[in-house]
């Protein structure tokens, strides 16, 4: 391992040499969080940014159900067109950048060193821009390619595919310097989606599919840039969050490498349950449905293991933003993996596949599980890059029950809708038009709990305006929901601050379950 | 160094092989297929018509796959005779399966309703021909003529009273509508003699 200590902040200034663990351990903090700073600002901002347009796409979308005669004059507001420019905003602009940004951070300081190829980084976000810039309006305008989740025109993706290279050459490069024996376990997560997410897009933008076959390349797409690319720095962030902010180790390492390699071993197959019923080969439905079935070992096995680090620890929650935001995210992992795996049974997609239910269960996954783990770590993260707080833990809190309560509405209305829906298709006596009727109720729920969860999106983007700006009053210490009671959070547990006190748990690559950084 | 490197070649090695077997292999298994009876390559119109239904999204709301007897209830619905088989998807460039039925299965629409008047009359204002329908309007791919205006040519659409234009006005399709109509009248499902797995 190369240990050059090319990069270690010199002793600083004040200091006398030989100075005490604990400074030299925050000395190199700052140093490696320093070097992500503008990364990981350019990425988190820009994610917010197309979450922002996401949303609003999202709710004229929803809203289109209730009013099918509002905004129909012209071809780039009609339904066909908002819903694709929705998800492939989200996805490739708001999750995937945010994943980026906090994956970068992570990256840094799991390796204990600075982040290299920053100039890669800054040309990657550039890159990424434009290609979400030329997606969406490509959408618009009615380039849209009709292939779901790769909606975004060619010329989109000759901007995007670039900017993820660009992210895995600064990846690579920064893992060679890197300072550490040990990998902790979210570097195999990040490590392994920085491989896959470029894999699957290149491999679904080949030109060599058409008819049926197009349709399995399509979903064992989809299914996998969930599971491979945006799943891993979920998991990625809960493994190092979680543990962080509680102060104890995660419970136990093994655990997280059998989570580890049973996802990489069976997500990747799980895709083509989404066309069960259909035209294509029977055996690859199969297969995928086997697989799905399967994914309960690697979820089990990551509940299980977070489950038993926070045990114990539950009324933290009630003070620490991240470890809210990212408990909730990891309970919904758990929630929509073992749905995803029973739904999955043909007896079950007879009812629920091609229904609402469906919009639903992704909307569990994206949002409720990834979203909701990006905003948590972005709480930790930002006064880390920025060395300021973040402004109003009112608006923190806003921000958490919008978007908590937003999400878990529109899961419950079109889980609910969906079914009804299901079951009604499945009596050839109820006429179409009537169950169309009796979706409405639910859509219109939808609306309300999508407006809420934007509401909360502008909350945040107000609050990452601030803390970037540096606005308002300087804050000492941390900021949680409730004034924390002394010792609660251990001096190396908790939000921590900006400020970077020295801390007391000196990381020692020995203890191997522990992200102790 | 022998860590990272095995979870590269353990994660390599584990895409690599979805791929090749969910992404590649059905394209082998299925490309000495036949088009099935009654699947023809599409004309101009119809392509024409078919980019339209790719450009406005078509497949957000409609599938184009009909489930086999036996599971679910589209043929019950009286959606197709037949579940659907890939021989019928053989000229798609682009498929359009779709995952979702907020409207109907549409991959038999041309012999459950060929009325041109009624597609037209449908996608002008849904909810002329089809009351409590959620799907859009699609006011674009028509004009609002005078009635002194209209060419020989021009194809008019018979709109009820409710929906209709002023009075002296016609609805008139223009070619995206006309299109669209052509390709929808592709999409129908011929019996088969043998009966396959589906």
């Amino acid at each position: 391992m190369p240990a050059s200590d090319a990069d270690r902040e010199p002793t600083t200034p004040g200091m006398p040499p030989g100075s005490t663990s604990e400074t030299l351990e925050a000395n190199w903090r700052r140093t490696v969080d320093h070097s992500t700073r503008w990364p990981v600002i350019a990425f988190v901002s820009s994610s917010v940014f197309w979450l922002l347009i996401g949303s609003v796409l999202a709710i004229v979308a929803s809203l289109k159900f209730n009013m099918p005669d509002w905004l129909v004059q012209q071809g780039w507001l009609t339904f066909g067109r908002i819903r694709p420019a929705h998800l492939n905003t989200v996805i490739y602009g708001w999750i995937s950048m945010a994943g980026v940004g906090v994956g970068t951070w992570l990256w840094a300081r799991l390796l204990k060193t600075r982040l290299r190829g920053r100039w890669m980084m800054m040309t990657s976000v550039a890159l990424w821009n434009v290609g979400m810039l030329l997606g969406t309006i490509g959408i618009l305008i009615g380039h849209s390619r009709a292939i779901e989740w790769v909606e975004m025109p060619y010329y989109a993706f000759a901007f995007i595919v670039p900017a993820m290279l660009l992210v895995v050459a600064s990846f690579l490069l920064t893992l060679q310097q890197r300072r550490v024996k040990h990998l902790f376990i979210s570097v195999w997560y990040l490590g392994a989606s920085m491989l896959w997410g470029p894999f699957l897009v290149v491999a679904v933008l080949l030109p060599i599919y058409s008819g049926v076959p197009e349709a399995t390349a399509n979903w064992w797409y989809a299914h996998n840039i969930l599971g491979l690319w945006i799943t891993p720095a979920g998991l990625a962030a809960a493994y190092y969050f979680i543990p962080k902010v509680i102060g104890r180790p995660v419970y136990s390492y093994h655990l997280s490498y059998l989570g580890f390699w049973t996802l990489a071993l069976f997500y990747n197959w799980a895709g083509v349950h989404h066309l069960v019923g259909g035209p294509a080969p029977q055996w690859v439905v199969t297969v995928s449905i086997v697989f799905s079935v399967m994914m309960i070992v690697p979820v089990v096995v990551v509940a299980v293991n977070h489950h038993m680090t926070v045990v114990g620890h539950f009324k933290k929650l009630k003070y620490s933003p991240t470890l809210r935001f990212v408990v909730f995210g990891a309970m919904s992992y758990t929630a929509v993996s073992l749905q995803g795996s029973l739904q999955s049974l043909r007896s079950w997609q007879e009812v629920t596949h091609f229904t609402h239910y469906t919009i639903a269960h992704s909307h569990l996954g994206v949002y409720a599980f990834a979203s909701m783990i990006m905003f948590g770590a972005m709480y930790y993260i930002m006064p880390r890059v920025t060395n300021w707080e973040w402004d109003s833990p009112r608006l923190i809190s806003i921000h958490f029950w919008t978007t908590g309560l937003g999400v878990g509405a529109y899961f419950t209305a079109l889980t609910i809708g969906g079914v009804i829906q299901g079951l009604q298709m499945l009596d050839p006596s109820i006429d179409f038009l009537t169950i169309v009727d009796d979706t409405k109720p639910w859509l219109v729920v939808r609306s309300v709990a999508g407006s809420l969860m934007t509401i909360g999106h502008f909350v945040f983007a107000y609050l990452l305006y601030r803390i970037i700006a540096k606005s308002g009053e300087r804050r000492d210490g941390p900021v949680y929901f409730h004034p924390a009671p002394a010792g609660l959070f251990g001096s190396s547990a908790g939000d921590g601050s900006s400020r970077q006190a020295p801390s007391m748990d000196a990381d020692s690559e020995e203890t191997q379950d522990s992200p102790g950084l | 160094m022998t860590r990272s490197l095995l979870i590269f070649l353990g994660a390599f090695a584990a895409i690599s092989m979805s791929f090749t077997a969910l992404a590649l292999l059905p394209g082998l298994q299925l490309s000495t297929i036949e088009p099935t009876p009654g699947t023809d390559d599409y004309t101009f119109e119809e392509q024409r018509g078919r980019e339209i239904y790719i450009r406005d999204g078509c497949l957000y709301c409609h599938t184009q796959q009909v489930r086999p007897d036996g599971f679910g209830a589209d043929i019950q619905r009286g959606w197709g005779s037949r579940g659907s088989f890939p021989g019928d998807y053989v000229y798609d460039e682009t498929h359009q399966l779709g995952t979702m039925r907020t409207g109907p299965d549409l991959h038999d629409i041309a012999s459950r309703q060929p009325s041109r008047d009624w597609h037209l009359a449908h996608l002008y204002q849904p909810r002329s021909v089809s009351p409590g329908s959620v799907m859009p309007a699609y006011p674009y791919m028509f004009e609002v003529k005078s009635r002194s205006n209209v060419l020989p040519s021009d194809v008019t659409v018979p709109i009820s009273p409710e929906y209709a234009p002023p009075e002296g006005k016609v609805v008139v399709a223009k070619e995206e509508a006309l299109y669209l109509y052509d390709y929808l009248m592709t999409l129908r499902l011929e019996p088969l003699e043998e009966n396959r797995d589906g």
